[in-house]
């Protein structure tokens, strides 16, 4: 598995800065939840370390023995109008393999998550719930090494968030590196060995989970997690 | 005036042989020019939608520009292409349905492109993210998108269709109106009415809007089913 060393990012977009100098050591093993409160920086740190952001400037260093294969699974399902199986074969045309073999692990992926049965169902017209389960059979059918997951139950009921994180931590068990963001803290205490909590575009503390979410030493990560109002007051202290 | 009306409704109901060839002529030739505008015109929108390249932004403007190319200094520039000692001479074209067909096409074309690139613009703000983290090449999201927008597509088609169909000033120029050869449903309804056979103009009238609205209702019938099974 793949470890991740995020060196002084730095992100700007039409004025606002959105990381600021933000460095990070993310271990190689299991599942690391990036917490932290609304703009802080979360999703544009997973952009940057999948490449869909180019940071103005700093690094991500990807620590692994070959080339490592990545999956993004988004908050809102970005699903095609098509089926549900045309989708997961979608992720799979960048592999070079047959349309035989990219229909066979798309049914086998599909399978996985529990859609089976709805492989050929448009693919908008799957619950909720469904569709992120289709998103994840989309990443997991690539056999990922890495797999970036941005809130991908935000949207969800208990049931279908039950599922998900039950996906989650399926993929984490076989091997892949999942890097999660979550504003629910119960379910990063399920799911995620260690956390790197964020606040106004820095990583301002990391650590295993438990331990960072019982005894955290940062002031931002305290009002974090008591849910302590305003955020700004931490500027104005500062 | 009830006289022209009886012959319009005469010649239709008899199915006269004028209407027949020239509109069999007119739908012939603004369907292979719409079908090369959407072979051309489609894949390009699509790729000036999800393609990150310098002059992007130039290119579309010039696309949206050429979508209001005066139809008669197309046939204008066509026809000095296509005479005998233009660059394509040699072809022959001149003057017969391949010209005219070349004629709508170049009048579709850039059509076809801006409202693909718009409405495969508008998918990739949705979906354009997901794709690149999926590791696809810009062809190939392209693909994906033109497939997500199937059915708006068909919007962009008829519009396509509207515009070579009804189109007068280029196939005048390249085709000549040439009696049982080059003269389609617009040509033949200017000249009729111009020697006052206002009958056979009317007829062609109305099977020209007869023609645009059972082409609108059948791409209408095919987005609401698409919209019914996917959403």
């Amino acid at each position: 598995m793949p470890a991740i060393e995020l060196s002084d990012l730095a992100l700007a977009r039409n004025g606002t800065t959105i990381l600021d100098g933000l460095s990070a050591g993310i271990s190689a093993a299991g599942i690391t939840a990036l917490i932290g409160p609304n703009g802080a920086g979360k999703s544009a740190t997973l952009r940057v370390i999948d490449g869909l952001l180019a940071p103005d400037a700093g690094s991500v260093r990807i620590v692994a023995a070959g080339p490592v294969r990545r999956a993004f699974v988004f908050q809102r399902p970005a699903l095609l109008r098509a089926s549900a199986l045309a989708n997961v074969a979608l992720a799979l045309t960048p592999l070079g393999l047959s349309r035989t073999e990219r229909t066979r692990r798309a049914h086998a992926a599909l399978a996985r998550v529990g859609l089976g049965d709805r492989a050929s169902a448009p693919a908008t017209r799957l619950s909720g719930g469904e569709q992120q389960r289709l998103t994840l059979a989309r990443a997991w059918a690539v056999e990922p090494d890495l797999l970036l997951a941005d809130e991908p139950t935000a949207n969800l009921d208990p049931g279908a968030t039950e599922l998900v994180e039950g996906l989650i931590a399926e993929i984490a068990r076989q091997g892949t590196k999942v890097v999660l963001v979550s504003h629910n803290l119960g379910q990063v205490t399920r799911l995620a060995a260690d956390v790197v909590v964020l606040a106004r575009g820095r990583a301002v503390e990391q650590g295993p989970t438990r331990t960072l979410l019982t005894s955290p030493r940062a002031p931002e990560t305290r009002a974090y997690i008591t849910g302590e109002l305003p955020w700004t007051s931490f500027a104005a202290a500062s | 005036m009830l006289q022209t009306f009886q012959e319009t409704i005469s010649r239709l109901v008899t199915l006269d042989r004028d209407v027949l060839v020239i509109a069999w002529l007119s739908l012939r030739v603004s369907l292979t020019a719409v079908g090369i505008g959407l072979g051309i015109g489609i894949p390009v929108g699509a790729l000036l939608a999800v393609a990150m390249f310098p002059g992007r932004s130039v290119l579309v403007g010039l696309l949206n520009a050429f979508m209001g190319l005066p139809p008669v200094i197309v046939g204008l520039v066509l026809y000095l292409v296509l005479s005998r000692s233009g660059p394509l001479g040699s072809l022959g074209l001149l003057f017969t349905p391949g010209a005219m067909v070349a004629a709508q096409a170049v009048l579709a074309t850039p059509l076809v492109a801006a409202l693909t690139r718009q409405v495969v613009a508008d998918a990739e703000a949705h979906l354009g993210e997901q794709l690149r983290s999926l590791g696809l090449s810009a062809p190939r999201r392209a693909l994906a998108l033109i497939h997500d927008t199937r059915f708006s597509l068909v919007t962009t088609a008829l519009a396509a269709f509207g515009r070579a169909i009804s189109e007068i000033g280029a196939v005048l120029v390249v085709g000549g109106n040439i009696d049982g050869h080059t003269r389609t449903m617009t040509t033949a309804i200017s000249l009729e009415t111009q020697k006052g056979d206002l009958s056979l103009a009317l007829a062609l009238g109305l099977v020209l809007i007869g023609l645009v609205i059972l082409i609108n209702a059948l791409a209408a019938t095919l987005r609401a089913h698409a919209a019914r099974a996917y959403g």
